[in-house]
């Protein structure tokens, strides 16, 4: 009950008059899991589209042949075991027993090879995956298997691929759809169904539980494990204002909350019936992206000048405030994971502004203004470009700094103009951390001219260092390609990475459960 | 009366031109690719210009607006890049939180603001009518997303008397429906009650010096007859202008009404769909938003020869 002493339904009751308060509806709310994420869901198909919130809807309706676990190990999921052949290149893959699609339907290889293509057409794992990939076939009706030209060190990590894009199992025919046009149906064999009936884009999202999922007998561990669900309806209502966010979870109406801005948590943290969940662990990292086609940055010397300017703590402490939520680290595979290395010399730690004007000089900066793009309307971002003007104008830059609204940075970003006429020479944005945990998933690594990113770097030895690290099947050696790749990036400068941040969730102290994962997922959770 | 009405019927076809086009051309004139956006952020240039490609955008810019206009002169208003859905279907789906919100807050505000201004002319220079005047002042100046919060803050946290957000269709539940109407429409109501109550104020106060309102008090009639039967009646017309006005203060108003409350109304679709830079959804919905501002203001005008007999078309 929210603060107050009188109840929200006896006053409608005295402002009717002669309505009894009894005859007004209980509210079945008990079961029921109302969510709030960060931002809207317009987009139902977590291939057609990169956006965090439908990916999140996909893992409510939708399986994985594998999946990441708390330690960031790939596990099998749909997948009761497989075999991969002697030389590396013809993997087997068995189905588990008891998977169905929502109508009833067996989940079959027929279903699954569909799934994997039409996640390879649009991911860029998956698109590196299907350059490895002879052919596929359905063996049976749970066993295929994927013959490769020749071995490749990722198969498991693509499959198993935790964030945006997911390769989700479809059925055969929605699979078969063009991956450049949106599904027309909501069918999966997750552990959730979709209720399209009651459910309307803008207001609110409906999934009940699926009483026929079969989970897997282990206990849940990050997205891999059992998935129980422990409730029978999940609501996911489309909230934009992030006070009202709060404002609703305080009052009691909602029960999650997905990521609240920092400065509203201690709102939260205040109220004794409101706890901070810190379910992704992995957290979120901060990119700087330069423009290698334009000058200045198209010259190495004054990108790494501009790389040498860098002191992470900075933007942290402008952006998200708190240490306790927040980790610097010069790490561009995210500090504490596998591929974890140091940068050397204290880059991205501790500026180095002298080193930087002399670079400036030595590659003949002449003043040229980099613009550089402030995006005003994601909260997390606004304050990163100010920084950088700072430390850049200590480094010996000129700056000159644009505000836009993040659907203008968004088109800007694309043009390869001059910055005078449309284009630009910086910008940041934020990725979530279990997309780049290796140089293959982590797409700032690419150096392919115009298939790269924004800002196009172009670097045939970074890319024969990828090709290896995807080629190489001993973890070990694997793990010293990263480095390789990480060195190389820094070398050329090719973008920088200014640090990790962490963005606990609100739930009710009535909710358990809520599990560390890269993506809030809803099973295991409960509600007294 | 018929001619008038069709007439300013047809004149609605012009305006409805007007809005297309500068709607049309401001869109794509203005920062932002669609594309891009529904792309994604971890999208390559080739996938954003293959997106832009099937959604008919790299077209010449004359060429979409032929594209356009033919549909909608059939009534077809497009697809939302976005929702997969019609935007007619959208736009249904969006209205009766709008019309809920619209219709709850005219009432409140005009059966507040009317007897307000009333009594506050009856007894100007009072104490009554410097409250009036004061809050009216207040109310027009205050944005109407802090009077939002101020009544969350104390009507929804603090007294737990009344819920922070959402909707509830009339058709599921009347009362938690008439439940999630109450601060909405005492929001967007409070900035028309500031401005009807001053109109109805001045109004009255012109009308109470009449020749007529006097020959209605020596003829014995109470306060209240000559106040509501005489004076008022006199006075509706600018009134009735005022509401009419006032329209395009409550769609404005629902715009950021509806996102502080949560409501899935067309205000809430407006500041998604530009958010998202959906413009076949912007673009009906601007469409829509004029064609009811028009007729709102031709129901006033029709309105003024209940209450001004002399007024003839």
């Amino acid at each position: 009950m929210s603060k107050g002493g009188m109840k929200r339904r006896t006053f409608g009751a005295l402002t009717a008059g002669a309505v009894v308060a009894g005859s007004l509806p209980a509210r079945a709310a008990d079961k029921v899991l109302r969510f709030v994420q960060n931002g809207n869901m317009t987009i139902l198909d977590p291939i057609w589209t990169t956006a965090y919130v439908t990916r999140t809807h996909g893992y409510f309706i939708y399986d994985t042949l594998f999946s990441m676990d708390a330690n960031n190990e790939v596990k099998p999921q749909m997948v009761e075991k497989y075999e991969v052949s002697a030389d590396k290149t013809l993997w087997t893959f068995h189905l588990r027993d008891g998977l169905a699609w929502h109508d009833g339907t067996p989940v079959t290889s027929e279903d699954c090879i569909p799934s994997i293509k039409r996640w390879g057409a649009r991911d860029a794992m998956g698109l590196k995956l299907m350059d490895f990939i002879k052919e596929f076939k359905a063996v049976d009706a749970k066993t295929f298997t994927m013959q490769l030209k020749e071995p490749y060190g990722l198969v498991l990590e693509s499959l198993g691929k935790p964030s945006s894009n997911v390769p989700f199992m479809m059925p055969k025919k929605i699979a078969e759809t063009d991956p450049f046009k949106q599904i027309d149906s909501q069918m999966g064999s997750g552990p959730f169904i979709y209720v399209n009936a009651e459910s309307k884009p803008g207001e609110k999202h409906v999934y009940v539980k699926n009483t026929k999922y079969k989970p897997r007998s282990e206990p849940p561990s990050g997205l891999s494990g059992g998935k129980v669900v422990k409730v029978e309806r999940v609501e996911i209502i489309e909230m934009p204002d992030t006070q009202q966010q709060v404002n609703a979870i305080i009052a009691g109406e909602i029960d999650l909350i997905e990521q609240p801005p920092h400065d509203l948590i201690p709102i939260m943290k205040a109220d004794k019936n409101v706890q901070m969940v810190d379910w992704n662990p992995l957290g979120q990292q901060f990119v700087y992206r330069m423009n290698h086609l334009q000058p200045p940055f198209n010259n190495p010397k004054i990108r790494q000048a501009a790389l040498l300017c860098i002191e992470q703590e900075e933007y942290l402490k402008a952006t998200v405030g708190e240490p306790q939520y927040y980790k610097v680290s010069s790490a561009a595979f995210i500090g504490g994971t596998p591929n974890a290395f140091d940068a050397p010399d204290g880059l991205f730690v501790k500026p180095n502004y002298e080193k930087a004007k002399a670079l400036l000089k030595e590659a003949g900066y002449d003043g040229t203004p980099v613009v550089l793009m402030q995006s005003t309307t994601l909260a997390v971002l606004t304050n990163t470009a100010p920084v950088t003007k700072s430390q850049l104008e200590k480094g010996g830059f000129k700056v000159d700094m644009q505000s836009m609204d993040w659907q203008t940075l968004v088109t800007r970003r694309t043009k390869k103009d001059p910055p005078d006429k449309g284009g630009w020479n910086v910008f940041h944005t934020f990725t979530v951390a279990a997309d780049i945990l290796n140089p293959i998933s982590n797409t700032y690594m690419v150096a392919q001219g115009d298939k790269s990113w924004f800002g196009w770097p172009t670097d045939p030895v970074i890319e024969k260092l990828r090709d290896s690290y995807a080629k190489e099947t001993d973890p070990a050696k694997a793990k010293q390609l990263a480095k390789a790749v990480q060195d190389r990036a820094i070398e050329t400068a090719q973008y920088g990475w200014i640090g990790q941040w962490y963005g606990p969730g609100a739930a009710r102290k009535n909710i358990q459960g809520w599990l560390k994962a890269p993506v809030p997922v809803m099973w295991n959770v409960t509600k007294t | 009366m018929l001619d008038f009405i069709a007439r300013r019927l047809v004149s609605i076809i012009p305006v409805l031109a007007v809005v297309a086009l500068f709607v049309f051309f401001m869109l794509r004139l203005t920062p932002g690719d669609p594309a891009a956006v529904i792309a994604g952020d971890n999208a390559t240039s080739d996938q954003i210009a293959d997106i832009r490609e099937k959604l008919g955008l790299n077209l010449p810019i004359w060429q979409q607006f032929g594209i356009w206009l033919g549909n909608m002169l059939q009534g077809n208003f497009g697809e939302s890049f976005f929702f997969k859905k019609t935007v007619s279907e959208l736009i249904a789906q969006r209205l009766e939180p709008t019309l809920a919100l619209s219709i709850c807050t005219l009432i409140l505000a005009v059966t507040t603001a009317v007897p307000l201004g009333v009594i506050a002319a009856y007894r100007q220079g009072s104490l009554l009518d410097r409250v009036v005047m004061g809050f009216s002042v207040l109310g027009f100046s205050m944005p109407s997303f802090v009077i939002g919060y101020c009544l969350i803050y104390v009507f929804a946290i603090e007294l737990g008397w009344l819920p922070v957000q959402g909707y509830t269709r009339i058709g599921t539940d009347f009362w938690a429906f008439l439940e999630r109407m109450v601060l909405p429409s005492v929001t967007l109501g409070i900035i028309y009650v500031a401005l009807i109550a001053r109109i109805t104020r001045a109004s009255i106060l012109e009308v109470l010096n009449e020749d007529y309102i006097r020959t209605a008090r020596a003829k014995g009639l109470s306060n209240r007859v000559v106040l509501m039967r005489h004076a008022l009646r006199n006075a509706a017309v600018p009134i009735l202008t005022v509401i009419g006005v006032g329209v395009a203060l409550l769609i404005g108003g629902a715009i950021v009404t509806e996102s502080v409350f949560g409501l899935p109304g067309l205000g809430r679709l407006t500041v998604e769909a530009v958010l998202s830079r959906d413009f076949p959804t912007i673009q009906a919905v601007i469409l829509l938003f004029s064609v009811v501002y028009v007729v709102i203001n031709l129901i006033i005008d029709i309105s003024y020869t209940i209450f001004d007999p002399r007024i003839r078309y």
